[in-house]
C-alpha cells in the first residue's frame, strides 16, 4: 500500500480539473461572482438556442422548399442537369482528395467530407432525393479511391477537369440552343436560389479576377492613357455603392438600350458585379505589385526578359501570392454581396427566401429560413477560407 | 587574360543626372573583348550608376554607349538585343525567391533564348557545376546561405551565355567567410576569357585577375591604369588617399 502523505496541499494546488478551477475561476469573491453570472448567461443562451432548434422551430418549412432553396424556379423535369453538374464536382473533389493524400495531415477530416452528402440523406425529403444525395458520397469515395489507387494516371485528368468545370457547368445549367437540341435553354429568369448565388459569385470571381490584373496593372503603367483610364474606372466604381450599379443596370440600362434589344436581368447582374469587384480587386493586387522589391525587376530586365514576360514569370506570381488572404476575403465578400441581387427582384438565396415566406402555410417563420440560408453562407464561406489556408501553405507563402 | 584587340564596349562622354545631381560626367571607356575591368572608388561616386547603364538599367542622357557594334538609345528591340548579351551579377542577389535554383537558371534560356526544357536544364546543370552547387538545383533560393546565392546568380548570369558579364557590388553583402567561394567562382570566370566589368572594393580580386582599374570619384574617372600603376604609383592624391583607407585594414 501507498502512503497517504501526511497532509495534502491545499485545493487551489492540486492538480486536476478541481484544483484548475479553483486556481483560474474561483480564485476571488469578484472571479466566483463573474464566473456564475457567465456560466448562467451560457446556460440561458445555449439552452435556449438548443431548444429552439430541436424543439420550438418548424423546419418543415425548410424541408418542403429545399429544393426551391437550391435552385429556384428551375423545370423539375430537368433538375438532373445540376445533378450531373453536383456529380462531376463531388468526385473533383473526392479524387483531390485522394490524390493529395499523402499530404494531408488531417486525413479522416479529408474522408469525412466526402461522406457529410449522407448525413443530408437522413433528412425526410422524398426517396428519390435521398438516393440522389447519397450518391454524391458514392461518387466521391469512388473519386477518392481511384485517386489515392492510381496518383499518377489522375494527376492531369483531375487538373484539367478543375479548369474545364466552370464551363461544363454552365453548359449544363443553361442547355444548348438550336433545334433538337439534347439539352433544351433553361432561361436565367428561371435560374434561383443557391444556384442563382453560386452562379453570380462565380462569374464574379471567374471574370473581375483577370479584369482587377489589368486595372492593377494599367495604373502602374508607364502611358498615361490607360493609367488614367484605370485610375478613373477605379476611383469611379469605389465611389459607389454596389446597390445602386445593380439598380443602374437593372432599372437605368434599359431606358437608354434600343427598343426590342433586351439584356438578360441575370446577365446584367453579373456584370454589374463583375466591374465593381474589378475595382476592389486592382487596389488590392497592386499592393502586392508594390510589396515586390524593385530589384525583381532589373534581374528580369537584365536577363533579357521583355516587360510583358518580366511581369508574367516574375512579378505577378509573388505578388499575387503575398495577396492570397485579402483576394479570398474579397471573394467571401463578394460572394455574400450577391445577396443584394434579392432587392433588385433576383431569387438568389435571399430573394427566395423571401418568396418562401410569402407563401400563406409559412408566415412568420422567418427565423427558421434565415437561419437556414445564415448557414448555407458560413458554411460556404467558411470552405473558401479553409481552401485558401490550404492554398498558402501548399504554394509556401511565407517561407520561401 | 586573353585579350584581342576587338572593341566590345565604348563609352564616349557618358552623362547622366538624377534631376539637379550631375550622377556621370562625361565617362570614356573602351573595353577589349575578354578584358577584365575593375571599378572602384567612394560610394556616390557614380560607378553603379555607370556599369547599370550599360545595360540600360539606368538611362544615360547624352554621349554615346555603344555594345557589341549595337548602340544603346530609345529603341527598345537594341536595349533587349544588349540584354542578351550581357549578364549581370547584383549586390543583393535578386534571385527569384518564387522559383527553384533550376528554374531561376533555366527561365531566362527558354523564354528568352527560345531553347527546348531539356537543353536548358542540361546547360544548368552544367554552370552549377561549374560554380560549385550542383546539388542544390531543387532547392529554393530562401533555403540556401548568401554566398551559394550569390552563385546562383552568377550561374543565371551565365545561363544565357553573355559576352559581357557586370558584377555590381558582387560581395559586399556577404559575410566574410563567404565572399571567398564567391570570387574563386569569378577569378575562374576571369582566367576563362570572360570579359568582365567589375565594380568591387576586393582589392586582392583585382590584383589578381584585372588587366586595368579605373577610380571613380564624384561621377567621373578619376584614375585608370593596370593593377601595378595603381597599386605601386598612383598619380592622384585623391586615388591614393582612397587605397590608403580601403588597404589600411
Amino acid at each position: 500500500m501507498t502512503e497517504i502523505p501526511s497532509s495534502l496541499p491545499p485545493l487551489s494546488e492540486r492538480p486536476g480539473a478541481l484544483g484548475w478551477m479553483r486556481r483560474n475561476l474561483f480564485s476571488t469573491w469578484g472571479n466566483s461572482l463573474l464566473t456564475l453570472l457567465s456560466a448562467a448567461f451560457l446556460v440561458w443562451a445555449i439552452g435556449g438556442l438548443l431548444v429552439w432548434i430541436f424543439s420550438a422551430a418548424e423546419w418543415r418549412v425548410v424541408l418542403v422548399n429545399m429544393r426551391l432553396v437550391m435552385v429556384g424556379q428551375y423545370p423539375v423535369a430537368l433538375v438532373w442537369r445540376i445533378w450531373v453538374a453536383m456529380y462531376f464536382l463531388a468526385f473533383l473533389i473526392g479524387n483531390t482528395v485522394g490524390l493529395r493524400m499523402e499530404k494531408t495531415t488531417r486525413k479522416g477530416l479529408a474522408v469525412g467530407l466526402l461522406f457529410s452528402p449522407l448525413v443530408f440523406a437522413l433528412f425526410s425529403f422524398s426517396l428519390e432525393a435521398r438516393l440522389a444525395i447519397a450518391g454524391l458520397s458514392l461518387i466521391a469515395l469512388a473519386g477518392w479511391w481511384l485517386g489515392s489507387r492510381w496518383p499518377q494516371a489522375f494527376r492531369r485528368p483531375v487538373l484539367i477537369g478543375w479548369i474545364i468545370y466552370f464551363p461544363v457547368f454552365m453548359l449544363l445549367v443553361r442547355g444548348v440552343s438550336g433545334e433538337g437540341s439534347p439539352m433544351e435553354v433553361v432561361e436565367s429568369n428561371l435560374w434561383g436560389g443557391l444556384l442563382l448565388t453560386f452562379m453570380l459569385t462565380v462569374v464574379g470571381i471567374v471574370f473581375s479576377f483577370p479584369l482587377g490584373v489589368f486595372l492593377a496593372l494599367g495604373r502602374r503603367s508607364q502611358l498615361p492613357v490607360v493609367r488614367w483610364f484605370s485610375v478613373g474606372y477605379i476611383e469611379l466604381v469605389r465611389g459607389v455603392p454596389l446597390i445602386t450599379i445593380l439598380f443602374m443596370a437593372q432599372l437605368m440600362l434599359p431606358l437608354f438600350l434600343p427598343t426590342g434589344l433586351t439584356i438578360d436581368r441575370v446577365i446584367r447582374a453579373m456584370v454589374g458585379i463583375t466591374l465593381f469587384s474589378a475595382a476592389y480587386l486592382a487596389e488590392n493586387v497592386r499592393g502586392g505589385l508594390q510589396a515586390i522589391p524593385k530589384g525583381q525587376f532589373e534581374a528580369a530586365h537584365a536577363l533579357g526578359l521583355s516587360g510583358f514576360q518580366s511581369m508574367l514569370y516574375i512579378i505577378l506570381p509573388q505578388a499575387l501570392r503575398l495577396v492570397i488572404p485579402i483576394l479570398v476575403g474579397q471573394f467571401i465578400a463578394l460572394f455574400k454581396d450577391t445577396s443584394l441581387v434579392a432587392i433588385v427582384g433576383l431569387f438568389d438565396l435571399l430573394g427566395i427566401a423571401k418568396t418562401v415566406l410569402a407563401q400563406p402555410e409559412f408566415l412568420g417563420l422567418q427565423r427558421e429560413v434565415y437561419a437556414f440560408i445564415s448557414l448555407i453562407y458560413w458554411v460556404l464561406s467558411y470552405a473558401m477560407s479553409y481552401f485558401s489556408q490550404r492554398l498558402e501553405v501548399a504554394l509556401g507563402v511565407g517561407e520561401r | 587574360m586573353s585579350q584581342s584587340e576587338e572593341t566590345i564596349i565604348k563609352c564616349v562622354n557618358v552623362n547622366k543626372w538624377y534631376g539637379n545631381f550631375h550622377a556621370l560626367k562625361d565617362v570614356s571607356m573602351e573595353v577589349k573583348k575578354g578584358e577584365v575591368i575593375v571599378i572602384f572608388g567612394p560610394s556616390g561616386s557614380g560607378k553603379s550608376t555607370f556599369i547599370r547603364c550599360i545595360n540600360r538599367l539606368e538611362e544615360h542622357q547624352k554621349g554615346d554607349i555603344i555594345v557589341d557594334g549595337i548602340e544603346l538609345s530609345h529603341d527598345v528591340r537594341n536595349i533587349e538585343k544588349v540584354r542578351m548579351e550581357t549578364g549581370m551579377v547584383f549586390q543583393q542577389f535578386n534571385l527569384f525567391p518564387h522559383l527553384t535554383v533550376m528554374q531561376n537558371v533555366t527561365l531566362a534560356p527558354i523564354q528568352v533564348r527560345k531553347w527546348d526544357k531539356a537543353k536548358a536544364e542540361e546547360v544548368a546543370a552544367q554552370l552549377l557545376a561549374r560554380v560549385g552547387i550542383p546539388e542544390q538545383a531543387n532547392k529554393f533560393p530562401g533555403q540556401l546561405s548568401g554566398g551559394q546565392q550569390q552563385r546562383v546568380a552568377i550561374a543565371r548570369a551565365l545561363a544565357m551565355q553573355p559576352k559581357i558579364m557586370l558584377f555590381d557590388e558582387p560581395t559586399s553583402a556577404l559575410d566574410p567567410e563567404m565572399i571567398k567561394e564567391v570570387l574563386d567562382v569569378m577569378v575562374e570566370l576571369a582566367k576563362s576569357g570572360m570579359t568582365m566589368l567589375v565594380v568591387t572594393h576586393e582589392m586582392g580580386f583585382a590584383r589578381a585577375v584585372a588587366d586595368r582599374m579605373f577610380f571613380f570619384d564624384k561621377g567621373q574617372i578619376v584614375e585608370s591604369g593596370t593593377p601595378q600603376d595603381i597599386f605601386k604609383a598612383p598619380k592622384e592624391a585623391r586615388t591614393k588617399l582612397f587605397l590608403s583607407q580601403i588597404l589600411s585594414h
